[in-house]
């Protein structure tokens, strides 16, 4: 597995440094939850620190919704900025890749050399587009699985994510109890409210109504939604920050234009011209069939659907201890969401510690330093390595 | 120290293998000991943010939550023993956490500093001022213990909620209390534990 090259160090000293991911190719047919079989796929990874000899010490980073295989490091010397966890991902950090294998996979239906929308299926060889079969959180939560078994992997020392990742770390709680001793998951839910499927249609919609989508078949007609996309991306963020954040941040600054009388040039906000630029280098780099895919598993995500609707029974099939993180200001997945999941695993009689960190940096705390979050992070992760002695 | 008699105690009330949870666990060093020697599965609950990365760190599950208002979240008899120690004096409604502990558990120990020791009276009487020991070495103003009981006030208030009192001890740090605590606990005892049901 490509490795950090630390000679070749890129960053400040607590980083990575240069990574480059790995393409693994699968053949092995995939059954989906939504009863269709990908005959093979792809998946890129990108790994840092090294496996021990009993292969205890593999931590498995589930990304969430806009995230990919690119969690820590840089990969190249010109990168203005480094994985999306590198905050948290590195030597001496919670996740010390100085103690632990931490793996990272780009989720099946990705945009970022993963299978996805926009790989050629190999019925057409086209482009799959809008074809590409739907997923669930359970899709990922077994093609991760098949991952550890190449690496070797018989049981991850934990499994951790962020919202869409904190769920997949309650699937595979769920669904490979065996193979994981520990589950992390932050700022998550066990399932969207009717506001969070309202937002994500909203984005949905935004993106179908772009002419240049042509029913998701944009790629066939050499077009990008990028304005959908781009409103997509403007009303997901939204959803990321506080408004203590946003007030702070940009307050009613204005970026242009002035309320002056006798002027009539039109008065553009700070926080409109952010949002733009948002959406913008996010409508370059993402696919729009991929935001609507990953939507939809955000969702259909039900932990306890298929166990009566009832939490406490879902959990009950977990093995694993869990650690479960909310964030004040977030209003995505607010603590209340984190504290269900605690009181099902407490009813299920499950090991569980919760912690709930003041920040007014809404969901998009989960991604941001913060000291206290570090050092329960820090505290976990140490026993951890204590229990996989490392 | 008396809170390691507290723990001997609470241990002996404690059955091995038995569901516990424990109010204001802080650095969770009593359910780490009941882990280890009873061998029983529990949950601390703590809302200050320091002690909470302490028992991370020790090992035992440990819920951020606040005693005065999060303990509806449990079911009726959904433990076999609710512990809450040194604690009870720093809640908004003592009285109120107490019924709350005796819906949730099948069995309550509660323990609580003594105001009414002797060395207390003094204090008050001979300073005229509130009482500031080593133990409890907040002023009036700044202490989280706002709500003080002497082991009488407590067990009236038993009396007066029909609380079951199933045993009592009490702890004495110095020697010559120790002799005679049994005489008059409210006097000679600086720490009161009990084992109370409904």
């Amino acid at each position: 597995m490509p490795n950090a090259i630390p000679e070749n160090s890129v960053g400040p000293d607590n980083s990575v440094g240069l990574v480059t991911p790995e393409t693994l190719h699968f053949d092995q047919p995939l059954e989906l939850a939504c009863g269709r079989t990908l005959s093979n796929y792809q998946l890129v990874v990108e790994t840092y620190g090294e496996l021990n000899e009993d292969k205890s010490n593999a931590i498995l980073i589930c990304h969430a919704l806009s995230g990919h295989h690119h969690a820590a490091g840089y990969h190249s010397v010109e990168d203005s900025k480094p994985g999306w966890w590198d905050n948290h991902i590195g030597p001496g950090k919670p996740f010390d890749t100085n103690r632990f294998f931490i793996v990272c996979p780009n989720n099946l239906g990705g945009c970022h050399g993963s299978t996805g929308p926009n790989s050629i299926n190999p019925e057409t060889n086209k482009p799959w587009g809008v074809d590409f079969p739907s997923l669930r959180a359970r899709d990922w939560v077994q093609s991760q699985a098949r991952l550890a078994d190449h690496l070797g992997i018989q049981t991850w020392a934990a499994v951790v994510g962020g919202s869409l990742g904190g769920m997949q770390a309650m699937r595979w709680a769920l669904e490979y109890p065996d193979r994981l001793r520990h589950a992390v998951v932050i700022a998550s839910a066990m399932k969207l409210s009717a506001q969070n499927i309202a937002f994500n249609e909203i984005a949905r919609n935004a993106i179908k109504s772009d002419p240049y989508f042509h029913d998701g078949h944009f790629l066939e007609n050499s077009t990008l939604p990028r304005n959908g996309l781009a409103l997509a991306r403007m009303i997901g963020h939204v959803t990321y920050l506080s408004d203590e954040q946003m007030g702070n941040k940009f307050g009613r600054e204005l970026r242009s234009g002035s309320f002056q009388q006798g002027q009539d040039t039109p008065v553009e906000f700070q926080v409109e011209s952010y949002l733009r630029h948002q959406g913008d280098a996010f409508s370059n780099s993402f696919d729009a069939n991929t935001y609507l895919l990953m939507t939809k598993v955000l969702d259909y995500f039900d932990l306890a659907r298929e166990y009566d609707n009832d939490p406490v029974k879902a959990f009950s099939n977990a093995l694993c201890k869990f650690l479960v993180v909310s964030f004040s200001t977030d209003w995505r997945f607010a603590p209340e969401r984190s504290e269900e999941i605690v009181k099902a695993l407490i009813d299920a009689k499950k090991n569980v510690s919760y912690a709930a960190i003041e920040s007014n940096l809404g969901h998009d705390a989960f991604l941001l330093p913060n000291e206290r979050y570090e050092q329960v992070l820090y505290a976990y992760m140490e026993l951890i390595a204590t229990e996989v002695s490392v | 120290m008396s809170i390691r008699i507290d723990l001997d105690i609470i241990q002996q009330w404690v059955a091995p293998q038995s569901h516990v949870l424990d109010l204001a666990c802080g650095d969770g060093a009593l359910l780490k000991s009941l882990k280890e020697h009873k061998n029983v599965e529990g949950y601390g609950l703590e809302i200050d943010q320091e002690k909470i990365t302490a028992a991370i760190a020790n090992g035992v599950n440990v819920i951020e939550a606040n005693l005065d208002t999060g303990l509806s979240q449990f079911a009726d008899n959904s433990f076999d023993t609710v512990i809450m120690t040194q604690a009870l004096q720093a809640m908004r409604y003592p009285h109120l956490v107490l019924d709350e502990m005796l819906r949730i558990g099948k069995q309550c120990i509660v323990t609580f500093p003594n105001f009414g020791h002797w060395q207390a009276r003094i204090f008050l009487l001979t300073h005229g001022r509130m009482p500031v020991t080593k133990e409890l070495s907040y002023q009036w103003y700044d202490t989280p213990n706002i709500h003080f009981c002497t082991v009488k006030d407590f067990e009236v208030l038993c009396a007066e909620k029909n609380i079951l009192i199933n045993q009592r001890e009490f702890v004495a740090e110095r020697f010559l209390d120790r002799q005679i605590k049994g005489i008059c606990p409210n006097l000679f005892s600086n720490t009161a534990i009990y084992l109370l049901s409904n």
